[in-house]
């Protein structure tokens, strides 16, 4: 039996953990373990997904959800015995992941694009930023754990049912108390989903000129991306952030500008249908994933560009 | 109080990465350097130590080879380090890392330890999680931002759409992101000290770690490659190029 654990984003399901549902339930019933408040109107998109059963668990707002969560998962697998536990790759899937692999001595693979349960549990992850491939069996016969990255496969609706729903009460037990939340909205499309994504690195220079990204990108309806490096360097808020540790993207065209091209960032973005790169270093790595890559100086090229789509 | 840092040596990520073919690790090489995302957690455990009185020290599990790697941490200002180095625990998966972390954690003391958010070379992103768990205590996570002050330490935690504030007692694990402070370069004088600063070796069957792992890797093969694209130089034209790019995926 297959488990897939799932959050509640903004009072609905994640599209990750959706995904993954989705997979699953092509291969046989499965469980939902649901992180949220639960409404029938969540139940009805898990079931739409193929979820048969669900157990809800509903952290309070005010402690951070992982620890219980875990907990209580620990709970279910040792009652339950699943032979597959899938979780998307969020900040909350890979904490719950961790913890649950080790309070139960499970071992659990990250990175994971395709699990297969015929013949015994296989999973395949990607290495070295994407560039290899590895098939691992999980071999001790208890619940495998599997952290999959986001957009391995579609979220599909495969029809109506209705799971079963079974509430499912939190351990007490040390965790961390959350004494505010904060969003940075984000106008236009949302980054994970836009079909158009203009990105830009240090190649840019400096923070200012990342008004050249935003206003290419609502020219094209497009969502505005980053690297690691211009995060970190406090140029745009850490949401905007496109890699391993960001947002993984996936959309019809992919803008890269003043982007090198570094491990961590071209496994958030490589997939994308287009990739156009503009990057002054001929030998930068993003070249070699661009279907058109022009050696440039961004500051040239942008304004350019941005000048001829007005004049439309 | 006691802050552990957990650190990892690493090929030179500017080198390419190859496994051996029998066993499947990860060839490392008898010089490795710290993974450059630690620096940033021995920063974090610093600026506690500098501001509350304490011990900084390092743990990690890895072969020693040259130990480039933890005296550029200890060159930092970290008083010693803890090393876990044992032929058996080659090719550890995320779980039994973290098992023999905890272990020399266990061994040493602790009131606060810190991790980056993941190592460039395996990127499991698990481990800091893993530790908290065999230890038993709170996992502040994905850190942009740590602040300790009697008793309690409280972080901005990065989530999808921003950050929440959250705050747990010691003892607590941590795992910052890279960027949650600006790492010290370290000084000639750090640099010559780092030199003679203890460095405590322990086996897996020193702390009772079992190294066995659950899962085996089958087989390891290339990733089907993009189909290689079109690269012109520019000259002042090149946005012609885009657009036409743009039209013939019917963005424009």
């Amino acid at each position: 039996m297959t488990w897939v654990v799932i959050e509640a984003q903004n009072g609905a399901p994640t599209t990750a953990g959706l995904e993954i549902l989705s997979k699953a339930a092509a291969g046989g019933e499965v469980t939902v373990v649901y992180v949220g408040a639960g409404s029938d109107e969540e139940f009805a998109t898990l079931g739409a997904h193929g979820a048969a059963n669900i157990f809800l668990l509903s952290p309070a707002d005010d402690i951070l959800a992982p620890t219980p969560v875990a907990g209580a998962l620990c709970q279910l697998i040792a009652e339950h015995t699943p032979g597959l536990v899938l979780f998307g790759a969020t900040y909350d899937g890979r904490d719950v992941a961790g913890r649950v692999s080790a309070e139960l001595g499970l071992s659990v693979v990250s990175n994971v694009i395709e699990f297969s349960t015929e013949g015994g549990i296989t999973v395949t992850n990607e290495i070295f930023g994407g560039s290899q491939l590895v098939n691992t069996q999980f071999t001790s016969g208890k619940t495998a754990l599997a952290l999959v990255r986001p957009k391995s496969f579609t979220a599909a609706e495969t029809g109506s049912r209705t799971p079963t729903v079974t509430p499912v009460n939190l351990p007490d037990g040390p965790t961390a108390s959350v004494t505010a939340r904060h969003a940075q909205a984000s106008e236009g499309p949302q980054l994970e989903s836009a079909s158009i994504v203009v990105a830009g690195g240090r190649g840019l220079g400096q923070a200012e000129h990342f008004g050249l990204i935003e206003e290419l990108a609502g020219l094209l309806a497009g969502a505005t991306g980053a690297t690691r490096a211009i995060v970190d360097a406090g140029w745009v808020p850490y949401s905007k952030q496109v890699g391993q540790t960001g947002k993984i993207v996936k959309p019809d065209v992919y803008i890269a500008c003043g982007i090198s091209g570094a491990m961590q960032h071209l496994v958030g973005m490589k997939d994308s249908m287009t990739i156009i790169a503009v990057n002054k270093d001929s030998e930068a790595p993003i070249f070699s994933v661009a279907d058109l890559g022009v050696v440039g100086d961004v500051h040239q090229v942008l304004p350019k560009l941005i000048e001829a789509i007005k004049a439309r | 109080m006691k802050i552990a840092v957990c650190v990892k040596q690493i090929p030179d990520p500017a080198s390419d990465y190859e496994l051996d073919p029998q066993t499947h690790n990860l060839i490392r090489p008898e010089a490795q350097i710290l993974d450059d995302t630690d620096r940033y957690g021995v920063e974090v455990g610093l600026q506690i130590a500098d501001a509350n009185g304490g011990e900084v020290y390092l743990v990690s599990m890895s072969p020693s080879g040259t130990l480039q790697g933890i005296r550029q941490a200890l060159a930092m200002g970290v008083d010693k380090a803890v090393i876990i180095d044992d032929e058996a625990l080659a090719g550890s998966d995320s779980l039994t890392t973290a098992r023999a972390l905890a272990a020399a954690i266990t061994k040493e003391g602790y009131d606060i330890v810190i991790a980056g958010t993941e190592s460039t070379d395996g990127y499991s992103g698990l481990v800091p999680q893993q530790v908290a768990g065999l230890l038993g205590v709170p996992a502040l996570t994905y850190a942009t931002s740590v602040e300790y002050a009697d008793g309690v330490v409280r972080i901005h935690r990065q989530t999808a759409d921003g950050y929440d504030e959250v705050e747990a007692a010691t003892p607590v694990v941590v795992s910052v992101t890279a960027g949650v402070v600006e790492p010290r370069y370290p000084n000639f004088k750090g640099i010559m000290q780092a030199k003679s600063k203890p460095v405590d070796t322990h086996t897996a069957a020193d702390l009772g770690v079992d190294p066995s792992v659950g899962q085996k890797i089958v087989s390891i093969s290339p990733a089907p490659a993009r189909a290689s694209g079109t690269v012109v130089e520019d000259e002042g034209e090149a946005y012609l190029d885009i657009i036409k790019a743009l039209e013939e995926a019917k963005v424009l």
